[in-house]
């Protein structure tokens, strides 16, 4: 009988397929004889735009580069490749992209592999019944999930946990592509699968999420982690760069709110008490991370359009008007919106009008101590419609150019950059859902398509 | 007086998410992390107040092996809604930095 192997090796080329792994450092990680290349294809990073339409924020060029290098390796090395959140926000298109973008590569490369491709799209007729028998819960600090927010999205996803990935492998998948997964998960489904202990593996994946970002040189490709019984180790994938006690803990600082305790799909990862030791001077072993089963709950993320938006940017650099800035502004945001009332018959809440005066106050809110040397006034005009949204841009544009500091003052002019001076930003997306469903099993929300891809390589 | 931004070695901030921001204040030192992450003036009400967000929604993780004080808080304009202008949150950290310590 082949005994159990004593540790699963994980490489993890980049924090996020299409932001690049140098070559050389591929190479040395594909060296160490991995069991698996798992690697995060989105985030909710970049903001609601890509789930609201289902689009990549990575380019296509930059992700078949990515791929390619990773097809290339798998197929050497003869093992799994995961690629999670595909397209972004891992929504059915999503998926649909990266597949399309696998093939081409394995028809380009005559690379032959089985492919799964694991769909998390949840339609909002298949949540309805969670809602009406209480199986949804808010997180902090959304209020409880009605069905009209649900019918506000334009995509729902629902975040997987490894199980999904997992079967896929077990049921004979060389290549793994799929929606929306927590980051954790597509890089722990391997080891976890192979019954390698909880608190390390999803530990390990915590840390290696972002793939250098846990090293001492952020930007020379990713990491390779190792779990064991016991616990794990992590090193950098590039030889001169290093893992230490000090950046892989504090890599659990890194976007999360709490960072003793993490959820994950079906459990808490309870890091409070690991250990973290130097192997030498570029690599880390950790212990003592636990892991907590917890009812199996599925994070949802879902993202709808609301009205449409046009900017206008001017700048000024005038030292008698920035010394009253406030007091212009406010006067020009006044008899904008008396005009927009008059010409327009809307009232305030028909449409949206927001400055943003850059130097001065945009981002901070603590007044500068003397004027700013120059600001650059962002007007951003929201309405139903993109045409009235441009249309009542277009209305401010003169007040924008040529509004006094006092009534009687010789006409000003101010910098428009361009002609027109109106840009359109085309529909404006918003997060709707910060909530949870509790399932039966982990893969309620999942489903699982196989094909052959590089059919007629060589085998 | 001691301004938070001359005490601690670095500071950032980020989304936790989309609704969520989280600020890492890096301290130099065992010292240094103690005066900081005990100082009343970024205790929750204060912080609250600074960012116009409520008290009881501040979390606040001490770390003393890495000398690091973090501070959690639902963010005042959700990612990408009409009001946000920092959908990464990069920029939440800076009025923290003109704090007085003491």
């Amino acid at each position: 009988m082949k005994e159990a192997p004593a540790s699963c090796r994980v490489l993890v080329p980049s924090g996020v397929l299409g932001s690049g792994c140098p070559d050389e450092a591929l190479a040395r990680g594909v060296s160490l004889a991995p069991d698996c290349i798992a690697v995060d294809g989105g985030s909710t990073d970049s903001g609601p735009y890509y789930l609201g339409t289902g689009t990549s924020k990575m380019t296509r060029q930059a992700t078949k580069h990515d791929l390619r290098q990773l097809m290339l390796a798998r197929d050497r090395l003869g093992v799994p490749l995961l690629v999670g959140s595909c397209g972004t926000s891992g929504t059915d298109a999503g998926v649909d992209w990266m597949a399309d973008i696998a093939r081409e590569i394995a028809r380009e490369e005559g690379l032959r592999a089985r492919l799964a491709l694991v769909y998390s799209e949840i339609g909002p007729g298949a949540l309805l019944p969670y809602i009406q028998t209480g199986r949804t819960a808010p997180l902090d600090p959304a209020l409880p999930l009605t069905a009209e927010q649900v019918e506000e999205c334009e995509h729902i996803v629902g975040l997987l946990g490894y199980e999904p990935l997992a079967e896929a492998i077990a049921d004979g998948a060389e290549i793994v592509l799929s929606g929306r997964t927590t980051d954790t998960a597509v890089l722990s489904a391997v080891p976890l699968m192979r019954g390698f202990p909880a608190g390390a593996s999803w530990h390990a994946a915590k840390t290696a999420e972002c793939g250098g970002l846990c090293t001492v040189e952020t930007r020379r490709g990713g990491v390779f982690f190792t779990i064991d019984a016991d616990g794990f180790e992590i090193e950098p994938l590039d030889g001169a760069n290093r893992c230490t006690p000090y950046t892989v803990s504090a890599h659990l600082l890194y976007e999360n709110a709490d960072p003793f305790r993490l959820k994950e799909p079906g459990i808490i990862l309870d890091a409070a008490d690991a250990r973290y030791e130097a192997l030498d001077a570029r690599r880390v072993r950790v212990t003592g991370s636990r892991a907590e089963v917890v009812p199996y709950t599925i994070k949802l993320e879902g993202a709808g359009g609301h009205g449409y938006r046009t900017m206008v940017f001017s700048a000024i650099a005038d030292p008698k008007l920035l010394a009253r800035f406030d007091e212009w502004l406010c006067n020009l945001d006044a008899w904008l919106r008396a005009g927009i009332a008059r010409v327009f018959g809307l009232g305030e809440a028909d449409y949206g009008l927001d400055f943003r005066a850059y130097g001065m106050n945009a981002l901070n809110p603590v007044p500068p101590a003397v004027p700013p040397h120059e600001v650059g006034l962002m007007t951003l005009v929201w309405a139903p419609t993109q045409e009235l949204a441009t249309e009542i841009a277009k209305y401010c544009n003169p007040m924008l150019l040529h509004f006094p500091l006092n009534p009687d003052d010789p006409l000003p002019s101010f910098a428009f950059p361009f002609s027109p001076a109106e840009v359109e930003l085309g529909r404006q997306y918003e997060f709707k859902l910060n909530h949870v469903v509790t399932v039966d099993r982990p893969d309620a929300f999942a489903r699982t398509v196989f094909e052959t891809i590089g059919e007629g390589a060589r085998d | 007086m001691t301004k938070l931004g001359d005490a601690a070695k670095y500071i950032r901030s980020k989304s936790a998410g989309p609704f969520w921001v989280t600020i890492d204040i890096f301290c130099e030192d065992a010292a240094s992390f103690d005066r900081i992450a005990g100082s009343p003036a970024l205790a929750p009400r204060a912080v609250a107040r600074l960012f116009g967000v409520s008290e009881n929604m501040i979390r606040q993780y001490r770390l003393p092996s890495i000398h690091v004080f973090k501070i959690s808080f639902p963010r005042p304009h959700v990612q990408g809604s009409p009001g946000d202008a920092d959908s990464h949150a990069g920029q939440y950290f800076v009025p923290l930095l003109s704090v007085d310590l003491d």
